[in-house]
């Protein structure tokens, strides 16, 4: 499927997703560019979902038209880790690649889990199990990660650290990503860009250039997040 | 607490003591509990025995059955009866295990083999084994095949139930994740539906094992010259009760044997279960 895209990684026209008669996704039209973190927002039931599963290939019975291109090579976190239970952390990471066990050593040393190949995935903490599921995604070298609220089921402050591995990970590896949250200040304080869907349609854009270390106390943070939440429909 | 009462304070003393709620719960556990049971009709028995209150001729005492045990294996006859009813039940419950899982994991992965196959298992539950007897004597004769389909035949519907309950419910979201990590039908299969399936296949075979003693038993009545059960039928026709209960210990201590060699197997297997209860 790695199409003529020109520069662009991911290409979306005219995207429309149905069930039962009624539009989830309404006319999409987005383009992610190598390397580019996007981050998409949106209220429960606004399509946010149906896109990242349109992209990730997961949508086979979803009735739908549009044009999309995405690379060979995509990988995707949910929300919950979604480890086999029965089987160790090392099989988890390496699960349907050959070889190369070195590969996934090294991956999980860096999402700081060196040793921990022999555990089962029930003795990890969430935070753990989730970093897991991130060295599994990246030791494919994906030209594409989708993550779908990956951050939603942990506890606020294994939530912050996970922001900044994930942006030393992105780093490091380069992958365009398409991470879908309902969380204002993590799209601002991960995203080079932040869509904001609404009933199907992107409704809002922000290309967020403001210097990292990203702090909720900047006042351009502020004025960011006002104008999303405005976009969301959240008047405060 | 400090000397002086404070007011409003009930104080408690030796004369007012708290107030201890009944407990309604069954309470500890008693050492060696699972014992009392057994030791104590063993006691009657004896007692009965020794008493004359039981007679010899309708249940021998005791010692009688151990002197009789010890004479069976001092001739060898236990020992030849046993290995020919041990070799029936492996046999039947070997070809019953691959019969089942095969059935299980056709019916399992595609829905033909489901619209297939479940439909005449199911049937097949809801008829005893034992009640096909008298046709597969009919269709087999009085020999040694006959009794070990008819074991098969009572090994392979557990088997087969309860295998394809654990693929079917296997999480939908491993399948999901299978796909996006690109894993082939076969690696699909390795990775994730045996391992999937393995508790509720595990589960069958306890049952299984079960079924293989309880069809051993009537089989080996019908017509054998060989075997535990047929040990217990001369025996009857003799009046021997002691020889009669020897076997029936036999097949106690096998079913007990078998079902803790199940367990075993279980909890190796499913060591990473384990590690989520304890």
């Amino acid at each position: 499927m790695a199409t003529n895209v020109g520069l662009v990684t991911v290409q979306v026209r005219d995207l429309v997703r149905r069930y039962d008669d009624r539009a989830v996704l309404d006319g999409v039209d987005l383009d992610i560019e190598p390397g580019e973190f996007v981050a998409l927002l949106g209220k429960s039931g606004s399509g946010k979902s149906t896109l990242l599963r349109a992209l990730a290939g997961l949508d086979h019975d979803v009735e739908g038209s549009g044009e999309l291109a995405v690379p060979e090579n995509v990988s995707v976190v949910f929300q919950d880790s979604r480890l086999l239970p029965w089987a160790r952390v090392h099989e988890n990471v390496m699960l349907g690649l050959s070889g190369a066990d070195e590969r996934g050593r090294q991956s999980l040393e860096e999402v700081g889990l060196a040793g921990r190949e022999k555990a089962w995935p029930n003795e990890l903490s969430g935070g753990e199990q989730q970093r897991v599921a991130l060295a599994r995604s990246l030791v494919r070298e994906p030209e594409l990660l989708l993550a779908d609220e990956p951050f939603g089921a942990l506890d606020a402050l294994t939530r912050l650290k996970m922001h900044v591995l994930l942006r030393k990970l992105c780093a490091a590896h380069q992958p365009a990503v398409l991470l879908v949250t309902h969380d204002v200040d993590e799209a601002i304080v991960l995203a080079d860009r932040v869509i904001v869907l609404d009933a199907g349609r992107i409704v809002a854009e922000e290309t967020i250039t403001l210097p990292a270390p990203r702090s909720a106390a900047d006042p351009g943070f502020a004025a960011v997040r006002s104008r999303l939440l405005d976009a969301l429909g959240v008047s405060v | 607490m400090s000397a002086t009462t404070l007011p409003g304070l009930r104080q408690r003393t030796a004369s007012a003591p708290v107030v201890r709620r009944r407990r309604l719960g069954p309470g500890k556990p008693i050492r060696f509990g699972a014992a009392i049971g057994p030791v104590l009709l063993l006691v009657i028995w004896s007692i009965g025995s020794a008493t004359g209150w039981i007679d010899q001729r309708v249940l021998s005492a005791p010692w009688t059955v151990v002197t009789t045990a010890g004479d069976l294996i001092a001739d060898g006859r236990l020992q030849s009866n046993l290995w020919t009813s041990a070799q029936r039940a492996l046999i039947g419950l070997a070809f019953g295990i691959v019969l089942g899982v095969v059935l299980a994991l056709i019916s399992g992965l595609s829905r033909l083999g489901e619209a297939v196959l479940d439909g005449p298992i199911q049937i097949k539950r809801a008829i005893p084994s034992l009640a096909l007897l008298p046709l597969l004597i009919l269709w087999l004769g009085i020999g040694e095949s006959m009794k070990i389909v008819t074991i098969l035949l009572g090994v392979f519907v557990p088997i087969y139930i309860h295998t394809h309950n654990g693929l079917r419910t296997i999480d939908s979201r491993y399948v999901e994740l299978a796909q996006t990590v690109g894993l082939s039908q076969w690696e699909f299969i390795r990775r994730v539906v045996l391992p999937g399936a393995l508790p509720g296949f595990l589960l069958g075979l306890r049952f299984a094992v079960t079924g293989a003693w309880l069809s051993l038993v009537v089989v080996e009545q019908i017509n054998s010259t060989s075997g535990i059960g047929y040990m217990m039928e001369l025996a009857r026709t003799y009046g021997q009760t002691d020889i009669i209960i020897v076997g029936l210990v036999v097949y106690g201590i096998l079913g007990l044997l078998s079902d803790a060699v199940v367990r075993l197997i279980q909890r190796r297997a499913l060591s990473w279960r384990r590690t989520l209860a304890s």
